[in-house]
């Protein structure tokens, strides 16, 4: 299968493997579909009636949950994914202008993916308000972020 | 002879460079073939002076900040190992006036030990209060707790020892104890500094729960944006249970205390405690209707204590100091000391542990400096994104929950975001019913539409329609969100919207507000 083919239907992610190591538990729901987007790099609609199948779960429970929190993605993200937080506190230090200058630069809005792989998503709140504005690249938690640092963060990320 | 130096693993130490600081002491350390040990300790919570290195001398540890990657050949030269003078030394790391006048109980170890190292805990006293826990029945733990004056430290401020007694009285069988670790409010980051800076004493914290209520399962709901925070907690469960301080066997007491970790999915409605209950049973965090409370219904339907990380936090101190000495601390009827967080456009921003009944100015004005940008001090939003804005005159309220009230605020989780004069308070207003928007569960109507009628007619106000007709129209609308809605959500972004009218009413005049053009929307 292309790695094309296998995005498109999310075969990335062996869901019913993963589904197996939490003990087929439904409690373990949100857990296992982190796992699944650690893996494939989103949640394809295409693996929600296996879950639903190991987990005795309708298919409707199971959509519901992936579509009720913010981290679950239904389409894959780009390689570089940078998490901008315009909650009060990074307001306070300019953040909207920020998010606006770092969309502007790529030619995006807010939630896109720019045509070099990086893709721009708000949040609200990493838990870094004194060093505001925060950010959040590949996982890796940004303090003081202007539009210099966020470019290192991005080309570290790449590399 | 080896020298220790102390560079913190804290995210938000890392978010500065941490990380490149401790590469940087290990290679001229090396080049110059010097014996260093470089312990990741916790950061002390002064944000503005990390990354924070720190080196034990034979007179105590010495501080140097804030520290860049290229500082450290210049430290080596100038002989820092030795605790010499820098232009970036600030001397003994407790005499630096934001730490020397502050009265840390709950963070007394965060920023001081390697989070992960246990030997090091015990030895300033880690472990004690479940020690004294394991030798009293339940029902003396919880009068222990309820005695003390502990109140959630969430926000809610309900009093601790007795939704554990309640916990307790509920007949025997399967019980929980669910550490809220879903931090989402803006301004706050104590919950983090303490998952990331002394694990232990929330675990030992949620085990002393266990054993006060008879819960043998402990789950901690922790938010996926805080990814160092549950990795450091997974590595600290695992290194309690080696040392078979968790587990079937409790410090060799026959009783037993098994612990969960669990991660969020990006949902802020997951902090309200039912809803973060449905989050951990793996449903969608819809909030649950209240009555029957989660001490009688809670997870899975059994009986559950569900506390913050700050409220568990804080009980292995007064187990093994007493609660009459945590309730020396404090006044009226908030005992204790409160982690205030100071964020935003603040110059001195970070964690200040105060006994309750310090004055919000001191903590923005003698502990914050004063803003960032230098400019006027204009707003603060006190406890959170559902928490009120305060103007310059009402910094001289004592901080206590009940003084907090009486002026239509609320003390929240202790975050205190600062805003300069440039802020624009409707832009602000309109921000809050967003949130609500973006956040709402979408079980009840008044808050899930409520929240969109609201930015709407904000919006309005800030075009300048109908202004006196609208500013009316919110009014009502918070009014009928504050009743008839579930939960907080809902309830209280009343309060940032009111307080902002009610305190900054020319921001609400368009003729002269100086708002630029509205955001598009997304």
């Amino acid at each position: 299968m292309t790695e094309a083919e296998s995005a498109r239907t999310g075969a990335g992610a062996d869901a019913q493997a993963v589904c197996a190591r939490h003990g087929n538990n439904p409690a373990a729901l949100l857990e296992i579909l982190h796992d699944i987007q650690d893996e494939a790099g989103f949640v394809a609609e295409a693996v929600l009636p296996a879950i639903a199948g190991a987990l005795n779960l309708s298919r409707a429970e199971v959509y519901g949950v992936v579509s009720f929190y913010h981290d679950y993605r239904r389409a894959p993200a780009g390689p570089v994914v940078v998490k901008l937080c315009r909650a009060e506190a990074c307001q306070s230090m300019g953040a909207l202008a920020l998010i606006e200058a770092v969309c502007a630069a790529r030619g995006i809005v807010l939630g896109g993916t720019s045509e070099d792989g990086v893709t721009i998503e708000p949040v609200y709140c990493l838990g870094n308000c004194a060093l505001a504005p925060a950010a959040m690249v590949n996982g890796k938690l940004v303090g003081r972020a202007d539009t210099e640092r966020l470019d290192i963060a991005m080309r570290e990320a790449r590399s | 002879m080896t020298v220790v130096v102390y560079v913190p693993r804290d995210s938000a130490a890392r978010s500065v460079g941490a990380d490149a600081v401790a590469k940087a002491i290990a290679v001229q350390a090396d080049a110059r073939g010097v014996a260093v040990k470089i312990v990741r300790n916790g950061s002390r919570g002064m944000f503005w002076l990390e990354p924070l290195v720190e080196v034990e001398t034979g007179t105590g540890r010495v501080a140097y900040g804030p520290v860049a990657s290229g500082d450290v050949a210049a430290l080596f030269d100038a002989g820092f190992l030795t605790g010499a003078a820098h232009a970036l030394a600030l001397g003994p790391t407790e005499e630096i006036p934001y730490l020397k006048n502050q009265e840390r109980l709950t963070f007394a170890r965060v920023g001081v030990i390697d989070p992960l190292d246990l030997a090091s805990l015990s030895a300033l006293g880690g472990l004690d209060g479940l020690k004294a826990a394991l030798a009293m029945d339940g029902e003396a733990i919880c009068a222990a707790i309820t005695e003390s004056g502990l109140r959630g430290r969430g926000g809610a401020g309900f009093p601790a020892g007795i939704k554990w007694k309640t916990v307790h009285d509920q007949p025997t069988g399967r019980k929980y104890i669910c550490c809220n670790a879903d931090e989402g409010d803006s301004g706050t980051f104590a919950d983090r500094m303490i998952m990331e800076g002394d694990p232990f004493t929330l675990i030992e914290g949620m085990a002393i729960a266990g054993l006060a209520v008879g819960a043998e399962d402990g789950y901690v709901y922790i938010r996926s944006e805080y990814p160092d925070a549950i990795e450091t907690m997974s590595a600290a469960a695992d290194l309690m249970e080696q040392a078979g301080w968790l587990g079937a066997d409790i410090g060799g007491s026959g009783r037993s205390f098994h612990l969960h970790i669990r991660r969020g999915a990006g949902a802020y409605i997951c902090g309200e405690e039912s809803s973060m209950l449905e989050s951990l049973e793996g449903k969608r965090g819809t909030v649950r209707a209240k009555p029957p409370i989660p001490a009688i219904h809670g997870l899975f339907g059994k009986p559950t204590v569900v506390n913050n990380v700050l409220t568990l936090a804080t009980v292995p101190v007064i187990l093994a100091k007493g609660a009459d000495y945590y309730k020396g601390f404090g006044m009226g009827r908030s005992r204790g000391t409160k982690p205030f967080q100071l964020a935003g456009n603040i110059r001195q921003g970070g964690l200040v542990e105060k006994a309750f009944g310090i004055t919000l100015r001191q903590l923005v004005e003698e502990f914050g400096g004063g803003t960032a940008s230098g400019r006027p001090f204009r707003a603060a939003q006190i406890g959170g994104p559902l928490g009120a804005y305060v103007n310059d005159a009402m910094l001289d309220i004592e901080t206590d929950y009940e003084n907090l009230a009486a002026a239509q605020a609320m003390l929240g989780h202790g975050g205190i975001v600062v805003f300069d004069d440039s802020v624009d308070m409707a832009a602000m207003a309109r921000f809050a019913f967003e949130f609500c928007e973006i956040e709402s569960c979408g079980k009840c109507t008044p808050c899930r539409i409520g929240a969109v009628r609201g930015k709407e007619t904000v919006e309005k106000i800030q075009r300048g329609e109908n202004v006196a007709a609208n500013l009316e129209l919110v009014g009502d609308l918070c009014e009928t969100m504050r009743d008839g809605s579930l939960c907080a959500m809902g309830g209280l972004t009343p309060m940032p919207v009111l307080s902002a009218m009610r305190l900054f009413p020319e921001d609400f005049d368009p003729l002269h507000s100086k708002s630029g053009p509205l955001m598009a929307a997304e």
